[in-house]
């Protein structure tokens, strides 16, 4: 039942590093994660990687199988040929700290500039009434264990450093989805999406929807939507005219969050 | 940075939160909002910490979906599943707060599942009387998790606002471990000492208050459900400041973890499945949990299937099904199943809820549970049944804290969540934690503020020599350069306490395994770790080692000491539930390096919440003597 695997690994830090070769014992139904636990246990104490759950809760094992972005804790062995040399690296799209870690503060910064969840201040705790219906949308959105993975495949940041500045990614643009169909929040995040958050360098590949471990239909449910929220605004003639013809006040949205990055 | 480099970068704070959890940050996000400058430390990521893995809901008697649900009826509830060893002022406390605790969830933007009505759903769960759980799906502690992330965001927003800078009244250092609490000359907190894993740098947080919220100790244990994170770190911090623990042999086994494949070992399945129609069988077909119903819970569950079943259409009319007894009833039935050699082929008991329920229910209710099986185990939850046996889950025990402020013996010292005790008695029901960590989370937030007040402006000053003795100590492991490698110890010491001190408890196991801990101590003291200082997992598991050998002994120490059996403590040469025994709270704290336990008496149950239970009842846990304030003691005295 049990085999060797053969397993390149990247070891290094931020300035440097190599694809090391090791061989490891593989046992049945085991997943991508237990051997390289077993080759920091036996082979590699300083082998630098995260995880807790184990199990696809916490989102924490996120990593490059093959170049492919996944969860070690949810890859199982028995995907790949025993013969096949498994190549685990470092998410590409974040600095690396060492070995599998990678510095994904990136995430936590854009995190910070979206504005919060903003319900009408009249309504005391224990008041919301919210139909089932009206909330299956944005708990899709919730169910997001923040791995990071759709954040590291999109072509818009995978390759293209200069973009972070402009661009939240699509874990972002999904929060800002969320609390947009969030029955009881008040803000208007439209034109932030757009304008600070970079909503238009998606062109809807759908790359984040593939890797996500959740299977959160991230393109379909909330990029497009959110971008058609905000073409209905921009261009819908009717609300064109009113503003021209002052019938209504110009909308203003909700402004970021200044940013520390 | 060289492995003998003792340079150490200093801050200063009101609170320092220990633990990113639940309870952690509800604690944190308190503190901040009574003004204290506040910091967070978490060994993960922000947002990854255990809570995460919480699946099945957050208990609070709102009655939203069953009216004649309230806090009386919770506490009864819970008192009952901790076999009435639960600190009491604890367990009201916790009935009559979680409500609001929960709507301040949503307040800050959490979306529970809701009821036609359009209010937070409720779902039923083991022990507990009525529907109580709210939750989202199978994934609520990863709701509530990002919830009150989401909070710490919304006022580091506010603070960008008011002073330009986000992190001014409350910052989050994440992947940073804590190896020791510092305190003054004069015994009280001054501070923590610990490292930043990325780099490798210590790290002193000079502080009059701490507030432990580091979660458990399932990684003492082999089969766990719990992540690496749970290393009893807060109880070990705790024990070396020298505050005390109390119950530490109260652990409870879940009695539905996977048992197959042999890497998933341990993950939990909710009980959930359980709440939402699941049923337990053995491998015979046989429903086994009908014969498994203690007397003292004999009038509350059905004694038939038909029954059983009516009970999920027709609480009101019918008794509740024996699958959802508490925790440690069903654990201990199917381990005494798999023993009897009515297992599964895996050595565990089939969890099914594929024949009882409409895939489409099992996907909406489930969805979680549904991806594990798939995806880990090839099994379709939908169409077969679950292989499940007991999974090490929770820790009653703790550091013994004051019940309304959450204060340690320590002053300046707080604690929370599972790193607490009291609260769960002798055993947790399912949906009691996270509420725990809200209520108590506030309350410890609460405690640290008012102590802060007392001081009147003093600061406790770290001892110069304290902070010496840490950094060597943290160095130690590097200065070997032979010496086996911390892994082999903690896998050795884990089997040990899987085999020895595990669900069933022998006098004289527990023996050998004290003896085993003796010398896992030695060899701890004498484990080396290559490379360097920046995100060395060996050397952080050299740390948590010394943290694990100390949780370990207080477990195995306690369960030696105490001859009954109840909730999360089985000997099997004490089989019965002992009234004497309810009576004591068995107290650990650390003189020099050995671990001194004593006898305490357990709180006394105040008379208005004696008189929620009935006498005939009270009469299987208590003696005579502590039942003579009771509104029925003089019927009990007649022979009623």
């Amino acid at each position: 039942m049990s085999y060797l695997a053969k397993l390149r690994v990247w070891r290094g830090d931020a300035g440097n590093g190599e694809l090391k070769d090791y061989k490891v014992e593989v046992n049945e139904g085991e997943v991508v994660l237990d051997v390289l636990h077993r080759l920091q246990a036996t082979q590699a104490s300083d082998l630098a990687l995260r995880w807790n759950c184990k199990a696809g809760k916490c989102g924490s094992c996120s990593m490059e199988i093959n170049g492919v972005p996944r969860l070690g804790c949810m890859t199982r062995m028995n995907t790949y040929p025993e013969d096949e040399t498994l190549t685990v690296t470092p998410m590409r799209t974040f600095p690396v700290i060492r070995d599998l870690v990678t510095d994904v503060s990136f995430n936590y910064a854009k995190a910070r500039e979206i504005p919060s969840f903003t319900p009408d201040p009249s309504i005391k705790p224990g008041e919301f009434r919210m139909q089932q219906e009206d909330v299956n949308r944005s708990q899709e959105f919730r169910k997001c264990i923040e791995c990071f993975l759709c954040q590291n495949t999109c072509h818009v940041i995978r390759d293209h450093e200069e973009n972070k500045e402009a661009f939240a990614g699509p874990r972002f643009l999904m929060r800002i989805a969320e609390l947009e169909m969030h029955p009881a929040d008040e803000a208007d995040r439209r034109d932030i999406a757009q304008d600070d958050f970079g909503l238009g360098y998606c062109n809807i590949t759908k790359c984040c929807t593939e890797v996500c471990p959740e299977h959160i239909k991230i393109t379909d449910n909330a990029l497009i939507p959110m971008k058609e929220r905000i073409a209905g605004r921009k261009y819908d003639p009717l609300v064109w005219l009113g503003s021209k013809i002052s019938m209504r006040p110009k909308s203003k949205g909700t402004p970021a969050v200044p940013g520390k990055r | 940075m060289a492995t003998t480099d003792t340079e150490i970068q200093r801050y200063s704070y009101d609170v320092v939160v220990i633990g990113a959890g639940g309870s952690g940050l509800r604690a944190a996000i308190e503190a901040r909002a009574r003004g204290l400058r506040t910091v967070i430390i978490s060994k993960s990521l922000f947002g990854k910490a255990h809570t995460v893995m919480a699946e099945g809901g957050a208990a609070a008697a709102m009655g939203n979906v069953n009216p004649k649900d309230n806090w009386q009826v919770h506490f009864r509830d819970t008192m009952r599943g901790g076999k009435f060893m639960n600190n009491p002022r604890m367990a009201e406390l916790h009935a009559k707060e979680a409500p609001d605790r929960v709507y301040e969830l949503e307040a800050w933007g959490a979306l529970f599942d809701r009821t036609p009505d359009g209010k937070i759903s409720q779902r039923n769960f083991g022990g507990h009387e009525y529907p109580r759980l709210a939750h989202v799906g199978d994934r609520t502690g990863l709701e509530m998790i990002r919830t009150l992330q989401q909070r710490v965001v919304a006022l580091q927003q506010e603070d960008s606002v008011e002073f330009g800078d986000p992190e001014a009244r409350i910052r989050v250092f994440a992947e940073t471990t804590v190896t020791r609490l510092l305190k003054s000359a004069d015994g009280r907190i001054a501070g923590a000492f610990g490292y930043v894993r990325d780099t490798g740098r210590f790290i002193l947080f000079e502080a009059p208050t701490v507030i432990l919220a580091t979660g458990g100790i399932g990684r003492t244990f082999k089969v766990t459900s719990n992540s690496w994170e749970y290393s009893g770190d807060g109880h070990a911090l705790a024990l070396l400041a020298g505050a005390s623990l109390v119950n530490m042999e109260f652990v409870q086994f879940h009695p539905t973890g996977m048992v197959w494949p042999v890497s998933v070992k341990g993950i939990l399945v909710t009980e959930s499945v359980r709440g939402d129609g699941g049923i337990l069988k053995n491998s015979e077909g046989k429903r086994f949990m009908f014969d498994y119903v203690p007397d003292v819970f004999r009038a509350q569950y059905a004694e038939t299937e038909e029954e059983a079943d009516r009970w999920y259409t027709d609480p009101d009319n019918n008794r509740r099904p024996p699958e959802l007894l508490p925790r440690d009833e069903v654990a201990r039935s199917i381990n005494s199943e798999v023993k009897a050699g009515r297992g599964t082929p895996h050595g565990g008991i089939y969890l099914d809820i594929a024949s009882r329920r409409p895939a489409e229910y099992i996907l909406t209710r489930l969805p979680s549970m549904y991806h594990q099986f798939k995806e880990l185990a090839d099994v379709d939850i939908t169409k077969e049944p679950m292989e499940i046996g007991p999974t090490c889950h929770y820790v009653m025990g703790g550091v013994e804290v004051d019940p309304d402020t959450a204060a340690a013996s320590v002053p300046g010292l707080y604690a929370v969540g599972e790193v607490s005790g009291g609260m769960h008695g002798s055993n947790r029901l399912g949906g009691n934690s996270l509420s725990d960590l809200l209520v108590f989370g506030k309350r410890a937030g609460d405690g640290a503020a008012d102590y802060i007040s007392s001081l009147g402006g003093a600061t406790p000053a770290v001892v110069a020599a304290d902070v010496d003795a840490a950094v060597a100590e943290a160095l130690l492991p590097f200065s070997r350069t032979e010496g086996e490698s911390p892994y082999e110890v903690h896998a050795e010491l884990q089997q040990t306490m899987n085999d020895l001190v595990g669900i069933i408890r022998r006098e004289q196991e527990v023996k050998d395994a004290l003896a085993a801990l003796e010398k896992f101590k030695e060899r701890a003291q004498a484990v080396s770790v290559p490379g360097e200082r920046a995100y060395n997992p060996g050397w952080h598991y050299a740390q948590d080692l010394r943290n694990m050998l100390l949780v370990a002994e207080c477990v195995a120490m306690a369960a030696l000491e105490r001859e009954e059996s109840r909730g999360g403590h089985t000997r099997e040469d004490y089989p019965e539930m002992s009234p004497e025994w309810r009576k004591v709270n068995l107290i650990l704290s650390l003189n020099g390096d050995k671990i001194e336990m004593v006898h305490q008496p357990i709180p006394v149950v105040r008379e208005d919440l004696l008189a929620l239970f009935d006498i005939s009842e009270l009469k299987k846990y208590m003696t005579k003597e502590e039942l003579a304030g009771h509104p029925g003691a003089a019927a009990l005295e007649e022979g009623h």
